[in-house]
């Protein structure tokens, strides 16, 4: 009988546990419960880095600060992708949301249409924003240009990195969906990698606001 | 040979990996648990040296072994290993191996995500280990303060302080997915009839302590990531030259340094909380306030951190003063709660009660010199002092550490199936006992004969030497008391006698499966009526109910 428990510890698969993922008395799953306290976490991690920049602007005489270079207060344009990379952003979030819907209803087809454009339209994010970043390098504005250039680039920087990692989840999501898997019972990854990116699309909201809306002192 | 027919291959398979493969590849919560206790306590006596090495240099004024450079590794390392890979990893350890048994569970939610959280603490460790020999480990002390831990003109830090961010963050994220799992685990995969408040102390403890981890950790990630800015980008985050600010950097690092004193002392308490009911033959006295005190410490446990920065000038007084001493009521509840569940209970003065009465004791000093310190002009006085070292080591050691020691002896008969024995138990014990207090008792007058932290030299006519003396033995007793622990583990894994089931007829559910538990745990479940289901079916259901 020894080598009966021993078998079982070689697979995951035919594990007990393997069943308990998708809940069979109904509430919300292991995958998405999980997903919601990692968002919890990270919600905890932008505090933080939000924490930082309200206290270096309280702190300061003015904000935007001057520019040692120029002699000049920091000047942060609108750049010329910041603007459609958030609208690109918040149309992301509708279409995924449409393709959580679709797959709820059992529409394959529909779902993927609109994961691989979700997937496209965080790509193309990406992109814009690196060459906004180019531009602003440019014009000598960097990490290390004092605590301007520092909180500007920390704080979008983190956001793109979390943009970056939400991008391979849905690439994941998208093979695994073009490989025949998920179906309206089973899509507990797809609801997770849905929930990421409207996090990620929210804590872009509140960066555009507070880095481009928000008026100086 | 139904084996066979299902899994034709299972045993070639295994044969070819070996034993090795299994645990390294492991899902297994338990054998992760177990792997969790290994590399903590390796962390732990790593930890030990380097704090032998700081009490060597301190038992005569002068220097005598190390360079002041060497001195300040010396600490900073110390309190990293024994923070950061000592006691949060093995209460982490411990509620891996004991959660999911507790809760009825056949593993955690996420076995796969678990195996990562355990991996990458060894690989934290090894990243901290090699600053040792890349130009010198961190030595800005654990906390890292700005700009202490950054590069200055007279004292260059190294490579070894962007290693230990690096390592933090590590550590950290590990610490993050770990809560995510627990709390999906604790959550979803309890048994039939395991309502939240038929849920035993270990697990409440550890289910606050990981939404602590949750909450915490990652605002410690951001500061580390702002500090690794600072130091290799041309970042300003805590430069004040270039409009940014220092105290930024304590208040970010103590919003989670505070709560994570609570991650390193909640499970201990949780573990004392059940060896105590078992060992005076009683239920634990007031189950569900010892649950709201529980709470109560987590909650309040976000509001108080600035009492760390008192002598700044940067926080506002009273307030943080008012909260931590208003965190000194629900500590207080659970006091009570031990002391009148050992009343008139039937005591077992087996080695598992006695490190719990260790830790009653131990940490009830530790809780009194801290509401000292909650005081803000006494604080004044005793900031940066010895009095702080006396402080943190009554809560972590005499608290956390006594607390970890009655839990392992309390729970190695069901890891391993075999018992501890007994007389080198209390031997343990009388030496850690003893040496822990010879150490650290008398910092508290070292403290207040003004003797500030983190130095390593002190002048011979200040009147520190003979309990500095007298602290150094301590430290070595404290090892000595290490030798009979680890033999006793030897002669048990080899000789032992068998435990049994459940050798301490324990209340709950995990010494209701075999020792060692099989995979996935359970066969079957007894019914679960309150918190302690194995009482009710050893003494029918009725009973106390």
């Amino acid at each position: 009988m020894a080598t009966d428990s021993q078998a079982l510890t070689t697979t995951t698969e035919h594990s007990p546990v393997g069943g308990l993922a998708h809940d069979s008395t109904g509430g919300i799953s292991n995958p998405v419960l999980g997903m919601l306290l990692f968002i919890t976490s990270e919600v905890m991690f932008f505090s933080g880095l939000f924490a930082a920049y309200f206290n270096v602007r309280a702190n300061a005489a003015q904000w935007p600060p001057i520019n040692p270079e120029t002699g000049e207060q920091f000047h942060l344009a609108i750049l010329p992708f910041v603007g459609p990379a958030t609208v690109l952003l918040i149309l992301s979030s509708f279409t995924c949301q449409f393709g959580v819907w679709a797959i709820r209803r059992g529409d394959r087809t529909l779902f993927l249409r609109n994961f691989a454009v979700t997937f496209v339209l965080g790509v193309t994010f990406l992109i814009m924003q690196g060459i906004d970043y180019a531009l602003l390098a440019s014009e000598g504005i960097t990490l290390s240009a004092g605590t301007f250039g520092t909180t500007y680039f920390t704080l979008t920087g983190f956001h793109g990195a979390h943009v970056f990692g939400g991008v391979i989840m849905l690439a994941v999501v998208l093979y695994r969906g073009m490989a025949g898997q998920f179906s309206p019972r089973h899509h507990d990854a797809v609801e997770a990698a849905s929930l990421y990116w409207h996090f990620v699309d929210v804590v872009w909201i509140l960066l555009f606001s507070l880095l481009y809306l928000l008026p100086g002192k | 040979m139904a084996t066979t027919t299902l899994h034709p291959a299972a045993p070639t398979y295994r044969g070819a990996r070996g034993t090795l493969y299994e645990w390294v590849t492991t899902t297994d919560h338990k054998k992760i648990g177990i792997m969790y206790l290994i590399n903590s306590f390796l962390f732990f006596f790593i930890g030990g040296l380097l704090a032998l090495g700081v009490r060597l240099e301190l038992a005569q004024p002068g220097l005598q072994f190390v360079t002041d450079q060497t001195y300040n590794e010396l600490f900073t390392m110390h309190a990293t290993f024994m923070i950061f890979l000592f006691i949060i990893p093995i209460l982490a350890g411990f509620g891996n191996y004991v959660v999911p048994l507790q809760i009825g569970a056949p593993d955690m939610a996420f076995p796969r995500i678990n195996a990562l959280s355990l991996w990458m603490l060894p690989l934290a460790g090894i990243l901290l280990l090699i600053s040792f020999v890349t130009g010198g480990s961190a030595a800005a002390g654990w906390t890292s303060y700005s700009p202490l831990s950054q590069d200055r003109p007279l004292a260059a830090t190294g490579s070894g302080q962007d290693l230990w961010i690096v390592g933090l963050v590590l550590i950290g994220t590990s610490s993050i997915l770990g809560s995510v799992n627990f709390l999906v685990t604790i959550f979803k995969m309890r048994a039939p009839g395991m309502t939240l408040f038929r849920m035993p102390i270990m697990v409440w403890t550890v289910l606050v302590t990981m939404v602590l981890v949750l909450m915490a950790t990652p605002v410690i990630t951001s500061a580390l990531i702002m500090l690794f800015i600072d130091r290799n980008y041309g970042g300003s985050f805590f430069d004040p030259a270039n409009g940014g600010d220092a105290i930024l950097y304590q208040n970010v690092f103590w919003f989670y340094s505070h709560p994570a004193v609570y991650v390193m002392i909640l499970p201990a308490m949780g573990m004392i909380s059940e060896i105590l009911p078992v060992f005076s033959r009683k239920p634990l006295f007031g189950f569900k306030a010892f649950i709201f005190a529980t709470a109560a410490i987590g909650a309040l446990g976000f509001s108080v951190w600035a009492h760390h920065m008192f002598t700044t000038g940067a926080v506002y007084l009273p307030f943080f003063s008012l909260m931590t001493f208003l965190i000194a009521v629900p500590t207080g509840v659970k006091m009570f709660n031990w002391t009148f569940t050992l009343w008139r209970g039937q005591l077992m003065l087996k080695t598992p009660l006695l490190f719990a009465l260790g830790f009653l004791t131990m940490f009830l000093i530790g809780g009194i010199n801290g509401a000292f310190s909650a005081s803000v002009p006494v604080d004044f006085a005793i900031h940066d002092t010895y009095w702080v070292v006396a402080h943190i080591h009554y809560v972590l050691f005499g608290g956390s550490v006594f607390g970890v020691m009655a839990g392992f002896y309390y729970w190695f008969p069901k890891m391993t199936g075999r018992m501890l024995n007994e007389t080198l138990g209390r031997i343990q014990f009388v030496l850690m006992f003893i040496g822990f207090n010879l150490t650290f008792f008398p910092m508290h007058e070292l403290g207040l004969s003004g003797m500030p932290r983190r130095i390593a030299d002190y002048a011979s006519n200040a009147a520190w030497n003979d309990l500095n003396v007298a602290a150094t033995i301590g430290g070595f007793t404290i090892a000595l008391s290490m030798l009979p622990f680890l033999w006793n583990i030897f002669v048990s894994l080899r000789s032992g006698p068998v435990a049994g089931d459940d050798p301490w007829e324990g209340n709950t559910l995990e010494w209701a499966t075999s020792s060692p538990p099989p995979p996935y745990n359970f066969d079957h479940l007894p019914e679960i009526r309150s918190e302690r289901p194995l009482f009710d079916q050893r003494h029918g259901q009725a009973a106390g109910h």
